[in-house]
């Protein structure tokens, strides 16, 4: 990517904050999904454990 | 293909390779987007600020995507109290309400350098899509506050089907009332209104956010499955 193409001019202050919300806003999607995921799955499997004779 | 989705069984063995799959091809879409967004020249009248249309116009679409889902999953739940309809609507939920928020901030900061405005009262799309992100958070609201599960879902599922009547009062607020947003320029009579160079980078971030809100909402419903497992394994565990 060329410099030239990041420098926003007068405008720089909306357009990064503009970008920085969405990443904020993909990384929380991306690490609560997972996390959830994960947590759940881990309890269900030792749940499964657990019930088994 | 949706029947057989219903199956517990096939749909976990289907998301497994479906949502990292649509997880690759939506990162390499969006950073195909954003790469051709960032160096596309600045527009003739919105300057560099047309860089915040390849992040906001596809949070917005992939907003009122989320919310169809919602609505759909929340008709098939409560006409054939299928489970996994329910938990579909439960994890499209959250999603789009972080959808909509990336779209309200982001177009807020486009609005204030080009309107003079960081928000507008009489404007109906913005006060419509307002309106989309309280609904994702009442219907996340009113399912947490009721005890009994089953009829929190309930509840929840009717207040999705009535706030499906704000997804065409989104679309076509910017025919039906004089407002400050620009008018449909993608999706209209004659062909799109944008230039190429602006056309194919937001056609690539839309296309890439959508396959993103595919693989969370994928991820989300596996983890609702396992919710609703480890929910009746402890309870079985319990009475044991």
């Amino acid at each position: 990517m060329t410099l030239e193409a990041l420098s926003a001019g007068k405008y720089a202050a909306y357009i990064w904050p503009a970008y920085a919300v969405s990443l904020l806003g993909f990384a929380w999607m991306i690490i609560d999904t997972l996390a959830r995921a994960r947590r759940w799955k881990r309890k269900a499997d030792r749940l499964e454990g657990e019930g088994e004779p | 293909m949706f029947s057989a989705l219903a199956n517990p069984a096939r749909f976990m063995a289907f998301s497994r390779w479906a949502a990292p799959i649509l997880g690759v091809i939506a990162a390499g879409l969006i950073g195909a987007g954003l790469w051709l967004g960032l160096n596309a020249p600045p527009d003739y009248q919105q300057g560099e600020t047309v860089k915040i249309m390849f992040i906001h116009v596809p949070a917005a679409w992939v907003a009122m995507l989320a919310y169809a889902c919602l609505g759909g999953a929340s008709f098939v739940s409560l006409v054939f109290r299928h489970a996994r309809a329910d938990a579909a609507a439960k994890a499209a939920a959250p999603l789009g309400a972080a959808f909509t928020g990336v779209a309200l901030v982001t177009g807020s900061l486009w609005g204030r350098p080009m309107w003079g405005a960081w928000w507008v009262w009489g404007d109906a799309r913005l006060v419509s899509v307002l309106v989309l992100f309280l609904l994702f958070l009442g219907y996340m609201a009113l399912r947490a506050s009721i005890d009994d599960e089953a009829k929190g879902a309930r509840a929840a599922e009717i207040l999705a089907l009535v706030g499906l009547i704000n997804l065409p009062i989104i679309k076509y607020s910017v025919e039906w009332w004089n407002t400050l947003h620009q008018g449909e320029s993608i999706m209209r009579a004659g062909g799109p209104a944008l230039d190429p160079v602006y056309l194919m980078p937001l056609l690539l971030a839309g296309a890439g956010y959508s396959a993103a809100f595919g693989a969370l909402w994928l991820e989300r419903i596996r983890a609702e499955v396992w919710r609703r497992r480890a929910t009746s394994l402890a309870l079985r565990v319990a009475l044991a």
